[in-house]
Formats: structure tokens, C-alpha cells, sequence
């Protein structure tokens, strides 16, 4: 096989596993959009606040250390304690869990029924507490996050394929813990929109408001659910970037990754975010590897979105989004 | 008018209050936004170092320091509105730190009458005096960092790079194209073949780039990376299993920030630095006793001895030198901006004067002179020490290949020259 | 009291359809403009002028352009960082190409280069609507940016790949570069945001403005009753990306002096100008102001008054300035949801049967 094939080969699995990142992203963002009609663009420091929560507890920081040492004039940093991975989890959500129910509590309750727009810029002013509450809650350092997912080259597929075409392909441990927790997260939730009782008014919400409160379903309940939901779903792309990157503000920024996956694959649907990372994943990364060496590379950025944006030429609801129905 | 307003400014609160003269140092920091990781450090570094010279010294030639800070997130806008902000207050000189806020500068420090000192970044061209009157950017740019690193790879080499590769994997911006030219004139001179990997902002996902050096197999890796590109390109080149004594970055990737997420597979990693790196000086002591223990440290106080902390404490360093040269040339103790930039074009570091400061060694011995605002060029190598979690040189200061550079500089000082319509020179 | 129409009787057409009906709104505006155009100019100094006006206006001309093409036409675009770049860089070409010529017929022309760009990138918006539509400028945004950055003939192939105002005059008065004087570049910028605030006014109450606001409110309907959605929209896009190509050339000559494209015109640009038209108010050029106002001006006073005023650490203080701004702008939402320009409106309601409410 020629060398060329071979290493587009390697990229476009590469490809496909960026993708499943993106996906874990873009979830979030349906799960909120489809049950209450929010566009939440807090939803990168969403991720960003749930890794730096889930840090701090791990390492027993002092929460808001810095304001109280200024204020108090004391010098206070750390617990002293180093807590495993899956009881700083289990905290971390019960935060995320008290967040939504905050969020709901103080700011969307009073806005139901408002118009999409609006919705949207409540969440703006959320991104801009939110931002500036991590930071001054855990500070604005690097934080190196281990909660034991591997990371590094796959030796054994780096050899398996190295005996088929004699060359040794590269995929990351990490991105293959990724696809395997983002599968088995998109069966939960679809398990549990299916099955369960919660589950199931939780998609008549989705489907009409004003029906599923005539049937008894508590809004509320439910959107509060929604966004504890997304909060774990922050969470876990939160701990997936975090590892890779550490964590720090930059993490707030792969909301942006999100945004054409979401285009993609239509903001009401799990398949479509999932298919739509897919496709933004490999897209991008094969076009920098076949097209970007001729015209200087970097292009990742805004072919993911034109890549969303000849698909949406031909189908402008998405590629799994409702069907625009129009009437006068 | 502007000018007058200044003067008259500046004058007013000289004559209302003489027995509060005060030599006011600016400190444009960036303790929160997408780099507050980096700023930090250098903030505390820059701080505790004046708070060292009025706590120990009272002052600097007998004027206590008063340093305002100024918060700009790294966003030029804030810069700008920090620059108003505190020009008025009679700051002696600038330390931007962003490459925005510093372009943005450039031009309005010079005609204000207040000299800029980029240090280790900005405009590489301002180097030259003659047509950056204002602007200093002592001791090393990009293009020294750049000339440099490829003389390190000489070294290691036995000087010979022909028939090598070298990637340089970028941020794709103004900064991470800086050190372009000079690897290509450097590629040309010694035929080591370059190839050119940029990044886009903000850099969170680089496999397309560490997949095509892994099939590249280049020899060697520079990176102009900035923020989260560090961290991920390193965390990338683990994972790839990159020999990392082979990966270099410049010194803006080359702090803990950038090697302690990748964790113990970073050992070896190397980056330039125009400053010693590690506590292990006298005036860290005098730090400790007069700054920690009096409960002044910046910040929260736990960045002391880290690489970014010591260029804070360094580029303050430099700052006060200037300041005492600049007292000595004009005789008075109260400076203005103006004998600022006077002290900081004669600022002469040497050996000894470094030692009496308790900072043996710390950085290269150079002279400022109006024709040379950029010192001499002098770039060390820095790796990390995953084990022990610490930096250390592992060369001396090296000079960079003035005759690569020289030519470069001359050419972009004179475009920036002819498109203001400056007449270079020296008076 | 004085704020009402009683007694001020209209006795033309002309005097009916004026922008300012009321007479003591009309004095108002005079003795706005006045107090801008002829008392400002006087007062201010470097620090009012670059801190605080300069982005104020520049950001209010960029908040009516993208609120022209989001409020009045409903098309949601997150491209304006984008097209300000466009227009910061065919300034700057022009600059440097006709060295001769007036600093403000370049700036015009930028926003003419800046509109054609803006109508070639509008050309998705037949087919795709609503939230989607934003991807086609997000397209838009990063592809310039990607593109300044990339292609040295736009900056003049400096080793720098900045962009630099050279010193540029209007009537032999200097505008850019360091040594143009405050109040210089304080009526410079006015003028031209007078201009757009009133052709923006003019043009979204005539019919142009109602066919975009047929678009807006129905494009289907629209389209049935005799509306070109092709004319409308791409006209929409053309005058949007007029302003904010005015705005862009302006914020690099103007005000910033110096750009790099990356850092100036990202992605956070165009949020930041549509979180100002949303918190101002869609569809109204007073919460362009408003807008523009609550988020150049906000943090700044919130600075002064934590870091100068309260002796707070830099960094709290930078936080809870964030804090802040986030929880006010939740607060207005929930206590009007139509932005600060309807608050406004509620305001001269209650002002217009003060003091006697029944």
C-alpha cells in the first residue's frame, strides 16, 4: 500500500477519536437545548469550573483561599489531604448537582416561557460569574489533573499494525478510554430516556412544555435534572481535556470546538452530536493533513466550519435536527 | 500638549508634595485571563523584588519605590486603558508584557517620553536604538533565542547539522512566526532541512501536527508555543515518545506551568532562558527575610524560585539598575521618565555588579548603548529535572550568530523607520 | 412634568414622522449632541480619551451595524471580529497605498471593502436560519482571521506580521498615529458614529428597515406580501458589515494604533459585540449605546472603584468585576428581558405621566 494511504489511514482514526472529544462536548449542549430550549454557552466553563472543583478536592484546597487570606489577613492554602479520584468525582458532582439547582433556582425560573434569545444571554452572564467564581474560588494556576486514565501511544495496535503494513499506527490510550466512556455514557442516557420514569418526562418536556406540565411533570424537577446531567456530562470532557492539557482556563475555550459539531449534527439531537463529531473529527484533521501543508497549515480551526457549513447548504436543519417546518 | 499636560502633571505633584517623592514602577500584570498561569509568577517575581528594595534598601538611591499594578487579563484593550491610567502618575517605565500591549506601545511610549522594556519579547527590531529610541528589549530576543537553540543543536552535533531535520512547531500568530527567518537563514548556512508546523490558537488539539512529526521523524523539535500549546505539545510529545532532550522551547514554553502536567515523562525537556533558573541565590535569602517573613510577598507566595518568578525578579532587577544608572548620570535621585531612559541605554551589568546585588551569575554581563538597545544576545539552555522538579542550565550563556541576525534587524528597523518617518540616530 | 406630548402639536407630516416627537426628547438629543460635539472636545485628556470614549464610540458603531443585521433583520452573526479585521486591514492597505489621501475616505472605504465581504459570507443566510445561520459567520470569523494571519501581502510582508497606523490626517489634522491630539481623534470617531447612528435610524424606519423587519419577524410571510428575502437579507449583511468595517478601521487606526489579527479580532470580539446589542437591547440603535456603554465602560469603573478606590489585590478584584458583570447582567434579565433599551422605554412611560400616574 502506498505510504500516503497508509498514513491517511492513521489520521482519520486519529480523526475519528478527536471527534469523540468533540462529541462529549457538543452533548452537553443538546441535553440542555433539547429539554428547555437553552443555548448555553456556559457550557465550556461549565467543564472548566466541575475540573477545577474536581482538582480541588482531590488536593484539598482551600476554596476562595486567596480572598480569605486577603481579607483575614490569615494564611490559609491547603486541608492536608489527598482524596482519591472517585470520592472527589462523587463531590464534584453533588456540586455540579447543587449548581443546577442554583442555576435553575435563582435564574431560569424566572424566565420560562422567554424567548430563545434571552435564554441565551442569561447564560452569557453565567459564563462571565461562573469565570470569574472559579477562579477567584480555586485560583488561576495550572492544575495537573490524575485521576489514573492512561495516556500515551497504544503499544499493541502500534504493533499490530506494524505487522499488516509496516508501519506502526499512533493512537493515544487516553482518546481510547475517551470513545469507550462517551459510548458508555450516550447508552446511559439513552437507557435512562427510554426506561426510566424521569427519563421519560424528560423527553415530553423536550417535546412540548405546556403538554408535559398538563400531565402532572414538574418543570422544574426537570430542568434541574437537565442541568445536573450536563454539569456530569461537563465533567467528564472536562476531566478528558483536563488530563491532556491540565487544567486551566483554556478549558473553558472547547466550547468552540463544540460549536460546528453541534451545527453538524443539529442541536436537538444525541446521535447527531455524536455522528457530527465524527464527521468535524476526521474532516478537519484529514484536510490538514492533505490540503494544509499546501496552503500553511493551521486550518483546523475554520474547516470544521465550513465543513458544517456545506453540509448545512444542503440540509439546514442539521444532520439529525428536527425538520424546519414552515407555515404562516 | 500632551506633553505639557504631562510635565505640568508630573511637575504638579513634584512641587505640592516634595517630601513624598517616590520613583513610581508600573507593573502591567496578568493575574487572571487565559495566561494568568504565566502571569502570575512574573508579577510576584517583579513585585517582591522592589518590595526587597524598599524593605531592605529603603528604596532605590534613597527614593522608596511605589509600584502600581495594573490588571490587563492579556487583552490589549485593558492594556491601553492601563497605560492612561498610569502615565499620568509619572511611571519611570514599562513593562507590557503581552506582545499586543507592547506594539501598541511602541509608538505611544516614544512620544510620551517613556521608555518600554520589552524584555524577551515584543519587537525584535527595537533592538536597534537609532530608530527605537524609547524601546529596550535587553538582553535577548526571538531571533537571538532562535540562533541559539540551532547553536545548541551544533553543539550536541559536534557542529555539524547538515543532512538533519528540524521542526519548528508554532503558534500561529505574529509571535510563534518570529524565529521563522532566522531558522531559515540559519537552515540555509548549516543545511539542516526545516520544516514549519504551526498551531492555531489556542492549541488544545495538535495531533494533526505531532502525527506528521512522528511520521516525519525530524531529528530535532523547536517550539514558539504560548499558553495551553505548551502544555499540549509536551503532554504530545510523551505520548509519541518524542525523545525529549531532542524538543526545545523558547522561554515563554519553558516554565513548571508547561512540563509539571506531563508529569515524570517530561524529564529532559529543554528551553531557552536569558536568566539563571532555581532559589539557589543570596538574595533569595534576603527575599525570604524581609519580604516573606514580613508578610509583603505577592500573590500568595508560593511561586518563589520558579522560572517565571525569577524573570519577574530579574526584569525588576534590570529596572532598578537602570534607575540607579540613571541617578548617577543625572545627579538627582527623584528621576523623571526621560533620565529613565537615559540610565536604561547605559545600563552596563557586569559580573560583579550582579554578585553585590546577591545575584551571582543570574544573568549575562552586557552593555546598553543608544545603538544596541538589545544587549548582546546572550541565550542559555535550561532542562527539566522531572525527578527533582526543577530547572537547571546545562550551558553557559551563549551569544547568538550576529551575522544571521544583524542584517534581519537593520532591514526591519529600517521599514519601520521609513513608514513613521523616523530619522534614525543617536541624538 | 416637561416630558410629555401635550401641547406640542404637530402641524406637517414632516413634524409627525420626526425621530423625536417629544419636544423635551428633541432637546435632549440636541443638548446631547451639543454637550458631546462642543463641551467634551474641551475636557478631555489622554486617559478620558483612550480609556473610556475611544471604545465607547467605536464599540456603539460596531453594536448599531451588527444590530442592524441581528435586531432589525434577525440574522444571528458571530463573524464581526471577522469583519472588523476586514476593515482594520483594507485600511491599512489603503494607508499605505495612497499616503495622500484624507485618513476618512479611507475609513469609508474600508467599510465599502468590509460590506462586499459581508454580503459574499451573507449568501448562506438564504438557505440557513436561526441559531445555525451563526455557524456560516463563525465560518467567516475564523477563515479571515486564518487568512490576515496567513498571507503576508496584507501586512505589508513586515517581519513583525503587525499592522502599524502610520501618522494619517483629515484636514491637515492629524487622527492617527501618537501624536494626534485627544480631543482630534474624540471628534473623529463622534463623527462618524453621528453618522451611523443616523443613517442606521433613518434606514430601519424606512422601508428598507421594515422589509428587514418583516425578515425578522416572518421570512415566509415576508416573502408572500411582496419582499425580496435576497435584497433584504444581503442588503442587511452589506449594511451591517458597513459599520462594523467602519468600526474595525477605527479601532486599528484610531484607537489601538497597533494590531495583530489573532488577538484583536478573535472570536471573543464578536461575542463580546453581540453580548452589547443583547444586554443593550435588539432592534434599537439607543441599546447599541447602551450596550456598548454597560460593557466598556462597567468593568472599567468597576476596576477603578475595587483596585483605586477599595485597595483590593489586582486579580480578586479583576474576578469579582467578572462576578459582578455576570450577576448583572442576570439581574437586568429578570427584571427586564428585553435588554436596558427597554428599560429605558419603561422609564419614559413612567416618566411621561409623572407625577400624576393615574
Amino acid at each position: 500500500m502506498p505510504d500516503q494511504l497508509i498514513f491517511g489511514m492513521e489520521v482519520f482514526l486519529n480523526g475519528l477519536m478527536a471527534g469523540v472529544l468533540y462529541a462529549l462536548v457538543a452533548l452537553g449542549f443538546v441535553l440542555i437545548y433539547k429539554a428547555s430550549g437553552i443555548f448555553n454557552y456556559a457550557q465550556g466553563v461549565m467543564a472548566l469550573f466541575a475540573a477545577m472543583t474536581l482538582v480541588g478536592v482531590m488536593e484539598g484546597q482551600v476554596p476562595f483561599s486567596h480572598l480569605i487570606n486577603a481579607v483575614l489577613g490569615t494564611d490559609v492554602h491547603h486541608f492536608g489531604w489527598h482524596l482519591p479520584a472517585l470520592i472527589g468525582i462523587l463531590t464534584t458532582m453533588a456540586v455540579m448537582v447543587g449548581l443546577a439547582w442554583l442555576v435553575q433556582k435563582i435564574i431560569f425560573k424566572h424566565l420560562v416561557g422567554q424567548e430563545p434569545i434571552i435564554l441565551f444571554m442569561a447564560t452569557i452572564g453565567l459564563a462571565y460569574f461562573m469565570e470569574g467564581l472559579g477562579d477567584m474560588m480555586w485560583g488561576a494556576d495550572i492544575k495537573k489533573l490524575d485521576v489514573g486514565l492512561p495516556q500515551g501511544i497504544n503499544i499493541w495496535i502500534d504493533e499490530t499494525t506494524y505487522g499488516i503494513f509496516g508501519y506502526g499506527f499512533f493512537i493515544d490510550n487516553l482518546d481510547i478510554v475517551a470513545t469507550i466512556i462517551a459510548a458508555i455514557l450516550v447508552a446511559i442516557l439513552v437507557a435512562f430516556s427510554q426506561y426510566t420514569k424521569q427519563g421519560r418526562a424528560m423527553r415530553a418536556v423536550a417535546d412540548d412544555h405546556q403538554a408535559a406540565l398538563s400531565v402532572g411533570v414538574s418543570l422544574n424537577f426537570i430542568w434541574v435534572m437537565v442541568w445536573s446531567v450536563a454539569g456530569f456530562v461537563a465533567l467528564v470532557a472536562g476531566i478528558m481535556w483536563g488530563t491532556k492539557s491540565g487544567v486551566q482556563f483554556s478549558l473553558s475555550l472547547i466550547a468552540l470546538k463544540a460549536l460546528p459539531v453541534l451545527m453538524l449534527g443539529g442541536f436537538t439531537s444525541i446521535p447527531g452530536a455524536i455522528v457530527g463529531g465524527l464527521i468535524i473529527g476526521v474532516g478537519e484533521k484529514l484536510f490538514e493533513f492533505a490540503v494544509g501543508p499546501l496552503i500553511g497549515g493551521a486550518t483546523e480551526n475554520w474547516f470544521a466550519y465550513v465543513l458544517a457549513l456545506i453540509f448545512l447548504v444542503f440540509r439546514p436543519q442539521g444532520l439529525f435536527g428536527d425538520k424546519i417546518i414552515e407555515r404562516v | 500638549m500632551k506633553r505639557t499636560l504631562i510635565t505640568a502633571a508630573v511637575a504638579g505633584i513634584m512641587a505640592a508634595a516634595p517630601a513624598m517623592a517616590e520613583l513610581t514602577f508600573t507593573a502591567l500584570s496578568y493575574r487572571t485571563g487565559p495566561y494568568a498561569a504565566n502571569g502570575i509568577p512574573f508579577a510576584d517575581g517583579y513585585q517582591d523584588y522592589f518590595t526587597l528594595l524598599n524593605e531592605r534598601d529603603g528604596g532605590i538611591g534613597g527614593e522608596m519605590v511605589n509600584l502600581l499594578e495594573c490588571e490587563t487579563g492579556y487583552n490589549t484593550e485593558k492594556g491601553v486603558e492601563c497605560y492612561e491610567s498610569t502615565k499620568g502618575e509619572g511611571a519611570l517605565v514599562y513593562q507590557p508584557l503581552s506582545t499586543g500591549i507592547t506594539y501598541q506601545l511602541i509608538p505611544k511610549a516614544t512620544a510620551d517620553g517613556i521608555p518600554v522594556h520589552s524584555m524577551g519579547y515584543g519587537r525584535t527590531s527595537a533592538k536597534n536604538g537609532e530608530v527605537f529610541r524609547n524601546i529596550f528589549n535587553y538582553p535577548a530576543n526571538y531571533w537571538d533565542g532562535a540562533s541559539v537553540g540551532i547553536k545548541h543543536l551544533l553543539d550536541i552535533n559536534g557542529g555539524d547539522l547538515s543532512g538533519k531535520k528540524v521542526a519548528l512547531v508554532y503558534h500561529n500568530s505574529a509571535y510563534g512566526k518570529e524565529p521563522i527567518r532566522t531558522l531559515e537563514e540559519a537552515a540555509k548556512k548549516h543545511g539542516f532541512e526545516l520544516s514549519l508546523l504551526p498551531v492555531d490558537h489556542p492549541g488544545q488539539e495538535q495531533k494533526s501536527q505531532w502525527l506528521q512529526i512522528r511520521r516525519d521523524r525530524p531529528d530535532y523539535v523547536l517550539m514558539w508555543g504560548w499558553g495551553v500549546m505548551n502544555q499540549v505539545a509536551i503532554q504530545e510529545a510523551v505520548n509519541i515518545r518524542f525523545p525529549m532532550e531532542n524538543f526545545i522551547g523558547v522561554w515563554w514554553s519553558g516554565s513548571e506551568n508547561d512540563v509539571l502536567p506531563a508529569g515524570e515523562k517530561a524529564h529532559g525537556y529543554k528551553a531557552l532562558t536569558f536568566h539563571n533558573v532555581g532559589d539557589d541565590f543570596p538574595v533569595f535569602d534576603d527575599i525570604q527575610k524581609y519580604v516573606v517573613d514580613g508578610g509583603k510577598a505577592a500573590g500568595a507566595g508560593d511561586q518563589i524560585g520558579t522560572a517565571l518568578y525569577n524573570r519577574g525578579l530579574y526584569a525588576a532587577m534590570l529596572a532598578a539598575e537602570a534607575a540607579k544608572t540613571a541617578q548617577g548620570i543625572h545627579g538627582v535621585s527623584d528621576i523623571t521618565p526621560a533620565q529613565m531612559r537615559d540610565g536604561m541605554e547605559n545600563l552596563v551589568i557586569t559580573e560583579e555588579k550582579m554578585a553585590s546585588l546577591g545575584l551571582p551569575g543570574f544573568g549575562p554581563s552586557f552593555n546598553v548603548s543608544c545603538q544596541n538597545h538589545g544587549g548582546d544576545g546572550m541565550v542559555a539552555v535550561s532542562q527539566w529535572d522531572a525527578n527533582a522538579g526543577k530547572w537547571s542550565l546545562i550551558t553557559d550563556f551563549v551569544q547568538s550568530d550576529q551575522d544571521i541576525l544583524n542584517p534581519l534587524i537593520d532591514e526591519d528597523s529600517a521599514s519601520f523607520a521609513a513608514e513613521n518617518n523616523i530619522t534614525p540616530g543617536c541624538n | 412634568m416637561f416630558y410629555r406630548e401635550a401641547g406640542d402639536f404637530k402641524t406637517s407630516y414632516q413634524d409627525d414622522n420626526q425621530t423625536f416627537p417629544i419636544k423635551f426628547d428633541r432637546y435632549r438629543y440636541y443638548a446631547v449632541l451639543f454637550a458631546a460635539f462642543a463641551v467634551i472636545p474641551f475636557l478631555v485628556n489622554d486617559y478620558w480619551v483612550n480609556a473610556i470614549f475611544l471604545p465607547f464610540l467605536i464599540y456603539s458603531i460596531a453594536a448599531i451595524g451588527l444590530n442592524i443585521l441581528v435586531g432589525y433583520c434577525g440574522q444571528v452573526s458571530l463573524g464581526t471580529g471577522g469583519f472588523m479585521a476586514v476593515g482594520a486591514y483594507a485600511v491599512y492597505k489603503l494607508m499605505t497605498a495612497f499616503p495622500d489621501v484624507s485618513f476618512a475616505i479611507h475609513v469609508v472605504l474600508a467599510g465599502g471593502v468590509t460590506a462586499i465581504v459581508g454580503v459574499m459570507f451573507g449568501l448562506p443566510s438564504l438557505r440557513i436560519k436561526g441559531f445555525y445561520l451563526a455557524v456560516a459567520t463563525l465560518a467567516a470569523q475564523f477563515f479571515l482571521v486564518w487568512l490576515f494571519n496567513r498571507v503576508p501581502w496584507f501586512y505589508n510582508y513586515s517581519a513583525s506580521g503587525q499592522i502599524n497606523a502610520p501618522v494619517r490626517t483629515v484636514f491637515g489634522v492629524e487622527v492617527t498615529g501618537p501624536t494626534a491630539e485627544p480631543w482630534a481623534v474624540y471628534l473623529f470617531c463622534l463623527v462618524f458614529l453621528t453618522l451611523c447612528a443616523i443613517i442606521a435610524r433613518n434606514l430601519t424606519r424606512g422601508s428598507v428597515g421594515r422589509k428587514w423587519m418583516a425578515i425578522r419577524d416572518m421570512d415566509i410571510a415576508a416573502e408572500i406580501i411582496g419582499v425580496n428575502p435576497l435584497t433584504a437579507k444581503l442588503s442587511a449583511f452589506a449594511v451591517s458589515s458597513f459599520f462594523v468595517g467602519i468600526s474595525g478601521a477605527l479601532f486599528f487606526g484610531v484607537y489601538l494604533g497597533a494590531v495583530e489579527v489573532g488577538e484583536a479580532f478573535g472570536i471573543n470580539k464578536s461575542f463580546l459585540v453581540l453580548f452589547m446589542i443583547i444586554i443593550g437591547g435588539l432592534g434599537s440603535i439607543f441599546g447599541s449605546f447602551a450596550g456598548a456603554a454597560f460593557l466598556v465602560l462597567l468593568p472599567v469603573l468597576l476596576k477603578n472603584v475595587l483596585v483605586s478606590g477599595l485597595g483590593w489585590p489586582t486579580d480578586l478584584a479583576a474576578h469579582l468585576e467578572f462576578m459582578i458583570v455576570g450577576g448583572l447582567i442576570v439581574t437586568f434579565l429578570i427584571l427586564e428581558p428585553h435588554g436596558l433599551a427597554q428599560l429605558w422605554r419603561v422609564a419614559k412611560e413612567k416618566l411621561r405621566l409623572w407625577p400624576f400616574p393615574h
